[in-house]
């Protein structure tokens, strides 16, 4: 049973009472005064050594004030520093700072951050123009590289590394010290149990060495670490086993700096780029031909694989359409079937699809989003072509595909004219007239243009945007407010730009033979190529914390104790285990122990097991010294039949320690 | 009939079954009042006595349990209303079960795949969770709130958050959506216990120090027949424990899936930072359980603001936070 002794302890009993225990050496772990009563909840006294190395407001620390901030640090320079760093390696601290991280994390998920979501932040800035300069000066949309996030994690690894290396230390002197000195009274234990064998031979002294050989022996089967502790009153073997779970502790935390290190590294050797590619065209990974690039300050102009990526086709299914039901219209099974060249080496076909990014030189290829370009061409009033291309669109609603795509023709008209196009793969009228698109697939395509003219805003080299027509110092020719209906095209159809300018067709790109506008539109891929050679290092630490974790969590870590003395010629053996750190399935442990040990002895047959019954006068004996024991007389009742538990059966299920 | 409409009617009945089983497990409590307040009634002094031993049992570190009920009473109580309730329980769980299959079946799929689905995979881990323990500790006593949260969320989702079955997204076509998302779920299950012990622990606690102080009301009586608050605190412990291993793969996985998905493993979005939440939170709660000053109640009010958490991230986070993560089926 496992009620407390140390808690209702009565004053030490008599000398005279303490038996022949009073004259040994070691220290009675029970006689150390008041200490021991609120004390670590362990025995106090008992060996520490191959303890696990804790901070010292760990609850089973040492406990001295240290580290519990009511000692005052003497008044240098050193002193100073040495309490500053207890104090940053406690425990407590890192229990706070780790609060603290949980708390700073919050507003990063409430306003939009620039890293996830840069649009989010242009937007939440034009909703909030007064709050955005200071909740961006509080860098709320920059939370994870803010420099009182970064504060807070850094604290809590540098922490961690004070705390860890000295345990570091410990552990490995631990791993290769031996088991200590068996407790001179086993008995003051929580877990305890009790047995005495007769002896069937002449010699209870050599049965009692026997009978803790083969204690020894079936320890060493559990996988403890065994030691003998041998004298001249008895005998005894020392075990420990679970080295394991402070191993297992290490190595979590120090895995979860090897994540953060990897990270942090990582990010100089990485690069991410993103590129859109329209069907029948190429990409060649070269700085040049990205749309947008982020590479880590290690990433050189040349680090980058040279390699060809042509766009043969892109595959998609569209659910049916079904007016009224949500997956009407959904898309799926994207695949963007390219053919790749490598330097050296042959041709190759492949695929990008979501979940499924193509490794391609060490790069990844994903397919991130795709759309419609529509072929336009423009020729100008004598019949030159001015502008042919296929225009990536942005889909402006992923169920209708409804999207809107630029047109900018800088040379060859009397004016610069910009294109502000609408193209909806399957159109139809609504009530007011207006055009809008139902389905995503190009049942009946329309593409609607409303026509600029004036200064693109490109020749002075300022970089714009191919997606942006900035109409500030252009004249609208068609579409909107202008009383010129806006150009509206079917695929293959041609009709004259305003003002005479020339003319403007929308291609179509379907085979001649053709029945239908399924092919009459190219369909583009954005792509985002990424680089990042610390992935696996990352894999790999975070594995290796959640195999440390189990261990950590899982494996006990304990002591046991059997011990074999001889009494009245017989041999009186004594179990004991203890707990470092939580370990609630101690108790069965014991009991299994003496149980196996028994049945063990049983087969040795140099002694006899006494029915439990016999046993108790031992029991009596023990209890006569120490009071508060008697209540509970061990190894004379059944766990779950101890008058502590008996009635609920709430607890004689739970606390036969399974 | 197809599968689908089937499901539903199951998991309608699942709900019925676990509103009554919440009945019994009610009268369950009420039931232990009435034995803590009968072995008051014989032996009044007793009651100091058992809190006594059970608060310096604290101390000692393994405690046995303060009830006073336990050791007055001399007939073991059989507590026959927490065994109809765990027997409800079960049979709802079978429907419940069965109508998670069927929506499986009817959706040619892995059962969880948006909100509708993971909160009924979810309450099935919890209830599975909750019957699975109950073979190896009595935590009969964790009933009422336990299948009480099963009808609120599997009831509010079968209500609020049903969706037809529609064909699943393609970043969703995955074997992480099968690991992860099961996973997740079942950390979710462990945590939910994890939680329930906690907020038992702290009522206990209150009623161990009130008791200890003498004072007249010492808090609800059916505390007195529970085990003490460190006993309570121990299981707690060990749930979230079992559960933040389940979140930690859950990270890993996640993180795994998303770089597949989404081209890179991690990026702060709302769903991942809400999961780095949680699992900072427990890793609080393991850190605190260690720390002295913080062992006891303060550290299961960090167990009760971990799951508080996890609630909020299935709940607000997938409706209103913008993300990646828009996987709630609903619009
Ligand atoms: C990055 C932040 C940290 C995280 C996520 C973390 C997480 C954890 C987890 C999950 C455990 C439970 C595993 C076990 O019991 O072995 C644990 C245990 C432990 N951690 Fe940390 N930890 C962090 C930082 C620290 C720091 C800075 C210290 C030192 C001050 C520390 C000291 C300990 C100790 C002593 C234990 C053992 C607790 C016990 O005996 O039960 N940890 N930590």
């Amino acid at each position: 049973m496992s009620n407390s002794r140390s808690d209702t302890e009565a004053p030490d009993a008599p000398e005279g009472l303490q038996g022949p225990e009073a004259s040994e050496t070691v220290k009675d772990p029970m006689r150390e005064g008041s200490k021991k009563r609120e004390g670590s909840k362990k025995q106090a006294g008992v060996d520490r050594s191959t303890d696990p190395l804790r901070p010292s407001d760990h609850i089973d620390g040492d406990g001295d004030a240290r580290g519990d901030g009511v000692d005052s640090p003497k008044l240098n320079v050193v002193g100073w520093l040495r309490w500053g760093w207890r104090q940053l390696t406690s425990m407590r601290t890192a229990l706070v700072l780790l609060l603290i991280l949980a708390i700073a994390a919050i507003p990063g998920s409430i306003f939009p951050q620039r890293m996830a979501d840069p649009n989010g932040v242009t937007q939440w800035k034009a909703d909030h123009p007064d709050l955005f300069p200071i909740l961006d000066g509080m860098q709320l949309f920059d939370v994870y590289l803010s420099a009182w996030f970064s504060a807070i994690y850094l604290l809590l690894f540098l922490s961690l590394v004070g705390c860890v290396i000295p345990r570091i230390k410990h552990h490995l002197k631990a791993l290769r010290s031996r088991p200590p000195r068996t407790p001179v009274r086993l008995g003051r234990l929580d877990d305890h149990r009790e047995a005495t064998r007769t002896v069937a031979g002449s010699d209870p002294r050599a049965a009692a060495e026997q009978s803790i050989a083969i204690a020894e022996k079936q320890l060493r089967a559990l996988r403890y670490r065994v030691q003998r502790y041998d004298d001249k009153r008895g005998f005894s073997v020392s075990a420990e086993r679970g080295y394991a779970r402070e191993t297992g502790n290490l190595l979590f935390h120090l895995a979860l700096l090897g994540v953060l290190v990897s990270v942090g590294v990582g990010g100089s050797f990485a690069y991410t780029g993103q590129r859109v590619v329209v069907q029948g065209t190429s990409f060649v990974n070269t700085l040049l031909d990205y749309s947008s690039m982020n590479r880590g300050r290690f990433v050189s102009d040349d680090a980058l694989a040279p390699y060809r990526m042509t766009l043969d086709s892109f595959d998609v299914t569209y659910q049916p359409f079904e007016p009224g039901k949500s997956s009407s219209g959904q898309a799926g099974d994207f695949a963007a079937n390219v053919t790749v060249s490598e330097p050296g080496q042959k041709e190759h076909k492949a695929a990008v699809q979501v979940n499924h990014p193509l490794g391609i030189a060490g790069d990844r290829v994903y397919l991130l989003g795709n759309g419609y370009a529509p072929t336009i061409t423009v020729h100008n009033a004598k019949g030159d072509v001015v502008f042919h291309d296929s225009v990536p669109f942005l889909p402006q609603n992923n169920s209708t595909m409804m999207s809107i795509g630029i047109v900018k023709v800088a040379d060859g008209l009397p004016e610069q004219l910009g294109l502000q196009g609408f193209f909806y793969p399957t159109s139809a009228k609504l009530a007011t007239g207006a055009l809008t698109s139902v389905y995503p697939d190009l049942i009946n395509p329309t593409l609607t243009l409303n026509v600029f003219a004036g200064d693109l805003g490109i020749d002075d080299g300022t970089p714009r945007s191919v997606y942006v027509l900035d109409t500030g110092s252009m004249t609208q020719l068609t579409g909107g407010k202008t009383g010129t209906k806006s150009i509206e095209l079917a695929p293959g159809e041609t009709t004259a730009l305003p003002n005479g300018m020339g003319t403007i067709t929308f291609d179509n790109e379907a085979p001649k033979d053709a029945k239908d506008y399924s092919q009459s539109v190219k369909r583009y891929v954005s792509l985002q190529i990424h680089h990042d050679p610390s992935e696996q290092w990352v894999l790999i630490f975070a594995v290796v914390a959640l195999l440390g974790l189990v261990l950590a969590l899982f494996v006990p870590r304990r002591r046991m104790w059997v011990k074999a003395t001889v009494v009245d010629g017989a041999v009186h053996l004594e179990y004991a285990g203890l707990a470092r750190g939580e370990d609630p399935t101690l108790a069965a442990a014991v009991e299994d122990l003496r149980d196996g040990h028994g049945r063990l002895l049983d087969a040795d047959g140099a002694t006899v097991a006494v029915p439990e019954a016999d046993t108790a006068p031992e029991t009596d004996r023990d209890a006569g010294k120490v009071p508060d024991t008697a209540a509970v007389p061990e190894t004379a009742t059944p766990t779950n039949q101890s008058p502590m538990t008996a009635d609920a059966s709430t607890r004689s299920a739970t606390d036969s320690g399974k | 009939m197809n599968f689908d409409s089937l499901s539903i009617l199951t998991i309608w009945t699942a709900v019925a079954i676990y509103a009554a089983a919440f009945i019994a497990y009610a009268f369950d409590l009420a039931k232990r009042s009435q034995v803590a307040a009968d072995a008051k009634a014989v032996v009044p002094e007793r009651e100091l006595v058992g809190a006594a031993v059970g608060a310096s049992a604290s101390s000692a570190g393994r405690a046995t349990g303060s009830g006073a009920a336990g050791k007055t009473s001399s007939a073991p109580q059989r507590f026959v209303m927490a065994r109809i309730g765990t027997a409800l329980a079960t049979l709802g769980f079978l429907f419940h079960l069965a109508g998670t299959v069927l929506r499986g079946v009817a959706a040619g799929r892995v059962p969880w795949s948006n909100m509708y689905e993971f909160s009924m995979t979810g309450t099935l881990l919890i209830i599975a969770v909750y019957i699975g323990v109950n073979i190896w500790f009595d935590l009969k006593y964790l009933g009422t709130f336990i299948v009480g949260l099963v009808v609120v969320l599997l009831g509010g989702a079968a209500t609020g958050f049903y969706v037809e079955v529609v064909p699943l997204a393609d970043p969703l076509k995955s074997v992480w959506l099968v690991i992860h998302v099961f996973v997740a779920s079942l950390g979710t299950a462990f945590f939910a216990l994890a939680f329930a012990l906690s907020v038992f622990q702290l009522m206990q606690a209150r009623r161990e120090a009130k008791v200890l102080a003498e004072a007249p009301k010492a808090g609800p009586r059916f505390l007195a027949t529970l085990p003490s608050s460190e006993r309570l605190e121990g299981l707690a412990y060990r749930f979230a424990t079992v559960g933040f291993i389940f979140w930690t793969f859950t990270l890993i996985a996640g993180s795994i899936w998303a770089n597949d998905a989404w081209g890179r493993y991690w990026g702060f979005d709302t769903k991942e930072t809400w999961t780095f939440i949680i699992w900072v939170l427990y890793a609080g709660y393991i850190h605190a359980r260690a720390t002295r000053g913080w062992r006891g109640s303060r550290s299961a009010w960090l167990s009760i603001v971990g799951f508080a958490a996890v609630l909020f991230n299935f709940t607000i986070v997938n409706l209103f936070f913008k993300g990646l993560h828009v996987y709630s089926g609903l619009s």
